[in-house]
C-alpha cells in the first residue's frame, strides 16, 4: 500500500481548486463556505456522514449544481457558468453512486460511448462507417480494447450490461469513464454494496488508473479502510462544512472528524 | 510404426527449425490480444525463440539446469519453454493457480534459479515465499501492469530480454553461428522438460522426460489421429498439466499444427468457437458443464423450439453414433438426421465451438454414458483414451469407429501393457519418463525389475472389444472370499451414472457376495414421485418407499446385466441392496470434503446394517447420529428394509483376473 505522505503529490500542482464554494437549494444549505484543492495526480477522497454534502460536492465539480457563491478554478481557468458537456469536453469524468450505464447496451458498446466526445467525424460520416470514419472507429476500439484488457472484463464484451452482477458493472462503468481519457476522475462511492473480494478488485483497479494513466482521482466512499489505504489526502465534510482536510492519518485523529462520525451533542 | 519426426530431429529445438522451414509460412500460434487474435507462423516464432534464447544466455541461463514457468496458456510462456529447450536448460511449468506454499516446494525442489511468469499476481507469490527458494536469482515477467513500480534487480518484462538477444544477434555475427551449434549438439537422451505431478495423493513429484522419448510418442499419436499442420487446437488447460504439454506442445511441434491461445482464463468458451478448432479435449467435467448449460437454456427457450430440441436429439440417439461409426443405418434414419443436422446438431456444434472438430478426446475420471453419448450422437467425434504423465501420456485410446462409453480403448501402438495378478495394470510406452527428479527411490518404486510402469489403477482387458477397462484405484481393489476382483469403485460409477442414485457404497471384500448401501437423489427421485403422486414428508419417507425400492431395483437389474456380461466382473452381481435412511454426508464425516465415500468410516458407523446385509434379514434397526447444520447433533434411527436381486448365470469359470 501506499506510503501516507507522496512527497511529490503534497509538492505538486493544483489541478481543481474551490474556494469559499456554497451551494444550497432553497433554505437548505448543502454546502457553505467549503475550500480545498485537488493536486495533480493524487487520490483525494471525500468522506463525511450521511447528508454531509458529498455528492453535492462532485456535481459541483462537474458543473452538475452552480454554487451561489464562491470561485472554482480548473487546470488555471477560472470558470463562471458550468455545464456538464463542458467539464466533459475540459477532461472531468465520472461514475455514479447508482449506476447509470446504457443497460440494454454490451459493455463494450457502453465503453465505445464514453468515446463520444473524442469522434471527430460527424453523425453521417460515421453511419457510412467508410474511409476516415472507419479509420477513426478502429483507433477509438484500440483505445477501447485497452481500457478493456486493463479492467479484466474481455469475458464480458458481448454481454448487454443488465444481465451483469453488480460489481461487474462498476467495473464497465468505471470503463466509459475512463474512455473519456479524464484528467479528472470523479468517483461517486465506487464499492457501495460490494463484497470484499470486489472491494480488493476496484481498490487496485483505482489504484492502477492513478498509476498507469496518471489520472487525479477523487473519490467519495464510505469504507473507512479503502479510503485510509488508497487516498493521499482526505477532506472531511460534515453537514455542509469542511471540518477537516490533510492525510488519512491527520484526518484520523483529529477530534472533530471523531465527534462528526460518532456524534456529539452540537 | 510410421514417425512423422525428421531424421535427426530427435529434441524440440531441432524440431521447431524443421517445422521453420517446411512449414515456414504456416501459423504456429494465435493468441487473441486487445480483441483481435494476433498470429505467429513457424518462422516467427522461430525467430523469436532465438532471440530470447540468446537474451537467456546473456542473463546466465546455462545448460542443465532448470527454469521455472509459472502461468497460463500465453505465447511468451510456450516460448520461454522453447529458449530455454533450446539453451539445453530443462523447462518446469508450474501450475499458475498452485497456493504460494505449493509454489515454493516445486521452486526450491526443482532448484530453480530463474523462473518465467505471467504477471504481477504471480511475481508477488513468488515474492512471499523468497526465503523457502533461495536459489532463485531472477524473474522475467509477461504482463507489465501493476509490476512498474517494483524493484526491477532481479525482475525484467520477456520483452526485454527477446529485444536484447535480438539485437545481439544482430550485432555478434558468432553468436547465431554459436546458437545454431548449440541446437545441434542438444542430445535427444538429455531431458527435456520436468512436470510436477498435481500431487492429490500426497507430495508433488517431478517427472522428468526426455526430447527423443516425447517426440516419439507424439509422433505416434499424430499419426494415430492423422493430426496435421492444417489442424488447430485451443490450449485452455493449465500449462503445467502433462495433457497441455502433449496434446498441444508435443503434438503441435511433431505436426506443425496451430496453437491458439484464449484471451485469459474466462474467454476461453467464446475463443472456443471463433477458433473452431478441429483438435479438442476436455475433461468429463467440463462436458458435463456444457451440457448442463444447454439443456438449462433449451428449457428456457419457446414451445416449438424445445420440442424441436428434444424430438431431433431423440433421432440423434437412436441413429448418430451408429452414423459416426459409419455402421448400416436404414435410409429413413440417415434422412432424419440430416435434418436434425440442419435444425440442432450444426447450430449447437457452432455455439459449442465444436463445429470443426475432428478429433476430441476425454479422460480423467469416468465419464457417464449418457453425458458420453449424447456428444458422440450429435456428430462430435469424442473419444477416450487412458494416460499418465510418467507414460508421456497415451497408453490406451480409442480408435475411430470403435468407441464405448465403458472403456478407455486399445493398447496404443508401441505401448505394451501388462496386468498383474491383482489387476494393476503396468505398462512400457514410447514417451516413458526417464525418472522423478531429484527421487531415485520413488522412481525405483513405480518401476518394475523388467522396465515397466506400474500405474495404480486396477483394470482388465474386455473380452469383446480388446478395450481396456480402468476399475479402481489398485490399492482400493479387494477380492471376494470365491476370488473374484473386487472393484468398489467400478460398481458404485455403474450406480451413480442413473440420476435418481445419489450415492453408492459397494461392500464384497472378503465376503461372499456383492451387497450395497444407496442414498437416492432427493431432487430427482422427489420430482419423480411428484408426477407419480408419491406422498412423502422427508427423506427417510421418499427412501423407504417401496414403490422407490421398486425403481431402484430395476436400475441394480440393469447394472447387475452389465456387469454379467463382463466375465471377469460377472461374479460382482450385486446380490443384496438397501437405500440408507439418510444422506451421507461430509458434516457427519461419511464423505470427505471432495465427497468421496470414506470406507472405513462408514463400516463402522452402520455396521448393524452391513451385519443384516449379509446374515440374510429382511430388515434392521440403525439409529445414527447427526450433526445439524448449526453444529448441533441429533440422532436419527430407522428401520430400514434389505431387497433381494435376481443375479444372471455366472459364466461357470470365474477365476481371478489373469
Amino acid at each position: 500500500m501506499r506510503a501516507p505522505t507522496d512527497p511529490d503529490v503534497a509538492a505538486g500542482e493544483v489541478l481543481l481548486s474551490l474556494e469559499n464554494v456554497s451551494l444550497s437549494f432553497g433554505g437548505v444549505k448543502a454546502i457553505s463556505d467549503v475550500s480545498f484543492d485537488i493536486r495533480k495526480s493524487e487520490i483525494r477522497a471525500i468522506i463525511g456522514p450521511n447528508g454531509a454534502g458529498k455528492t453535492s460536492m462532485l456535481n459541483v465539480i462537474n458543473g452538475f449544481y452552480h454554487p451561489q457563491r464562491g470561485r472554482i478554478t480548473f487546470k488555471g481557468e477560472t470558470r463562471a457558468e458550468m455545464r456538464p458537456y463542458r467539464a466533459a469536453h475540459g477532461g472531468i469524468a465520472r461514475t455514479f453512486q447508482n449506476v447509470a450505464l446504457f443497460r440494454g447496451m454490451t459493455a463494450l458498446d457502453n465503453i465505445m460511448a464514453g468515446r463520444t466526445l473524442k469522434m471527430q467525424r460527424g453523425f453521417l460520416w460515421q453511419m457510412l462507417r467508410y474511409g476516415p470514419a472507419m479509420a477513426e472507429e478502429v483507433e477509438h476500439r484500440h483505445r477501447v480494447e485497452e481500457i478493456i484488457d486493463f479492467l479484466k472484463i474481455q469475458e464480458i464484451r458481448r454481454v448487454p450490461v443488465g444481465r451483469l452482477p453488480y460489481g461487474l458493472q462498476k467495473r464497465v462503468e468505471l470503463g466509459r469513464a475512463l474512455a473519456m481519457e479524464p484528467e479528472l476522475l470523479l468517483l461517486d462511492e465506487p464499492m457501495a454494496g460490494m463484497n470484499l473480494e470486489e472491494k480488493e478488485d476496484m481498490s487496485r483497479f483505482i489504484l492502477d488508473v492513478n498509476d498507469h494513466y496518471g489520472t487525479t482521482i477523487a473519490l467519495i466512499e464510505h469504507d473507512m479502510g479503502v479510503v485510509m489505504d488508497l487516498s493521499d489526502r482526505v477532506v472531511v465534510l460534515d453537514h455542509g462544512i469542511k471540518i477537516a482536510d490533510g492525510t488519512p492519518d491527520e484526518v484520523k485523529s483529529d477530534q472533530a472528524v471523531i465527534d462528526a462520525y460518532l456524534g456529539v451533542a452540537h | 510404426m510410421a514417425t512423422n519426426a525428421a531424421p535427426g530431429a530427435d529434441t524440440f529445438p531441432k524440431l521447431l527449425i524443421r517445422n521453420a522451414d517446411i512449414y515456414g509460412t504456416r501459423p504456429a500460434m494465435r493468441h487473441k490480444d486487445l480483441g483481435i487474435w494476433q498470429t505467429w507462423t513457424w518462422k516467427q516464432v522461430l525467430e523469436v525463440v532465438r532471440a530470447y534464447a540468446v537474451g537467456l544466455h546473456r542473463l546466465g541461463v546455462k545448460p542443465g539446469e532448470t527454469v521455472a514457468i509459472v502461468g497460463g496458456n500465453r505465447p511468451k510462456l510456450y516460448w520461454s519453454v522453447m529458449a530455454v529447450q533450446m539453451l539445453g536448460a530443462i523447462p518446469v511449468p508450474v501450475y499458475a493457480d498452485a497456493v504460494a506454499d505449493e509454489l515454493a516446494y516445486v521452486l526450491a525442489h526443482a532448484d530453480v534459479r530463474f523462473a518465467a511468469v505471467e504477471d504481477q499476481e504471480q511475481v508477488d507469490k513468488i515474492l512471499s515465499v523468497k526465503e523457502r527458494v533461495p536459489k532463485l536469482h531472477e524473474m522475467f515477467y509477461d504482463e507489465r501492469r501493476g509490476l512498474r513500480d517494483y524493484d526491477h534487480s532481479h525482475l525484467r518484462p520477456i520483452d526485454d530480454i527477446i529485444v536484447d538477444g535480438r539485437k545481439a544477434l544482430a550485432e555478434e555475427a558468432s553468436l547465431s553461428a554459436w546458437l545454431d551449434h548449440e541446437i545441434a549438439s542438444g542430445k535427444g537422451s538429455d531431458p527435456s522438460i520436468i512436470l510436477y505431478t498435481s500431487g492429490t495423493t500426497g507430495v508433488s513429484k517431478g517427472v522428468l522426460l526426455t526430447g527423443e522419448r516425447s517426440l516419439k510418442a507424439a509422433a505416434d499419436t499424430v499419426a494415430f489421429d492423422k493430426l496435421t499442420e492444417n489442424d488447430i487446437a485451443l490450449a485452455y488447460l493449465p500449462l503445467a498439466w502433462v495433457g497441455d504439454h502433449y496434446l498441444n506442445y508435443a503434438q503441435g511441434m511433431v505436426s506443425g499444427f496451430c496453437t491458439a491461445c484464449p484471451e485469459n482464463s474466462d474467454t476461453a468458451m467464446a475463443d472456443l468457437r471463433e477458433i473452431g478448432p478441429t483438435f479438442y479435449f476436455a475433461p468429463p467435467r467440463t462436458l458435463e458443464v456444457l451440457l448442463t448449460r444447454v439443456m438449462i437454456r433449451m428449457e428456457d427457450a419457446g414451445f416449438i423450439k424445445r420440442k424441436l430440441f428434444h424430438y431431433f436429439i431423440d433421432v440423434a440417439r437412436r441413429y448418430g453414433d451408429s452414423i459416426l461409426n459409419r455402421q448400416p443405418v436404414p435410409l429413413v434414419g440417415r434422412l432424419f438426421y440430416g435434418i436434425g443436422n440442419l435444425l440442432v446438431y450444426g447450430p449447437l456444434k457452432n455455439v459449442l465451438g465444436f463445429s470443426r472438430v475432428r478429433v476430441a478426446y476425454t479422460a480423467g475420471e469416468a465419464v457417464g454414458p449418457d453425458l458420453f453419448n449424447f456428444y458422440r450422437s450429435i456428430g462430435l467425434n469424442l473419444k477416450q483414451l487412458y494416460g499418465q504423465t510418467e507414460a508421456f501420456l497415451y497408453v490406451t485410446a480409442q480408435p475411430d469407429g470403435e468407441i464405448y462409453s465403458d472403456t478407455v480403448g486399445r493398447t496404443f501402438p508401441n505401448v505394451d501393457i501388462r496386468i498383474t495378478e491383482n489387476g494393476e495394470v503396468l505398462f512400457k510406452s514410447p514417451g516413458m519418463f526417464a525418472g522423478y527428479f531429484k527421487d531415485e527411490a520413488k522412481t525405483a518404486e513405480v518401476m518394475t525389475p523388467d522396465g515397466y510402469v506400474k500405474t495404480g489403477d486396477a483394470g482388465f482387458f474386455d473380452e469383446k472389444t480388446g478395450h481396456l477397462k480402468i476399475i479402481d484405484r489398485a490399492k482400493d481393489v479387494g477380492h471376494l472370499n470365491n476370488g473374484t476382483l473386487f472393484p468398489p469403485k467400478y460398481i458404485e460409477n455403474k450406480l451413480k451414472f442413473y440420476p435418481n442414485i445419489r450415492e453408492a457404497v459397494a461392500l464384497g471384500d472378503m465376503r461372499d457376495f456383492v451387497a450395497v448401501m444407496l442414498n437416492i437423489d432427493l431432487t430427482a427421485v422427489g420430482s419423480w414421485a411428484e408426477r407419480n403422486n408419491v406422498v412423502y414428508g422427508s427423506y427417510q419417507d421418499l427412501a423407504g418407499h417401496p414403490l422407490v425400492y421398486d425403481m431402484i431395483e430395476q436400475h441394480i437389474a440393469e447394472v447387475n446385466h452389465s456387469l454379467a456380461a463382463d466375465k471377469v466382473m460377472a461374479g460382482n452381481q450385486i446380490k443384496r441392496f438397501l437405500i440408507l435412511h439418510k444422506e451421507l454426508d461430509a458434516d457427519d464425516g461419511e464423505l470427505t470434503r471432495t465427497q468421496k465415500v470414506r470406507r472405513g468410516f462408514i463400516a463402522d458407523r452402520y455396521a448393524p446394517l452391513i451385519k443384516a446385509l449379509y446374515d440374510g434379514s429382511r430388515e434392521a434397526d440403525i439409529s445414527t447420529e447427526v450433526t445439524f447444520e448449526d453444529g448441533r447433533k441429533g440422532v436419527i434411527s430407522a428401520r430400514v428394509k434389505i431387497r433381494d436381486m435376481q443375479t444372471e448365470p455366472v459364466p461357470a469359470a470365474v477365476g481371478k483376473a489373469a
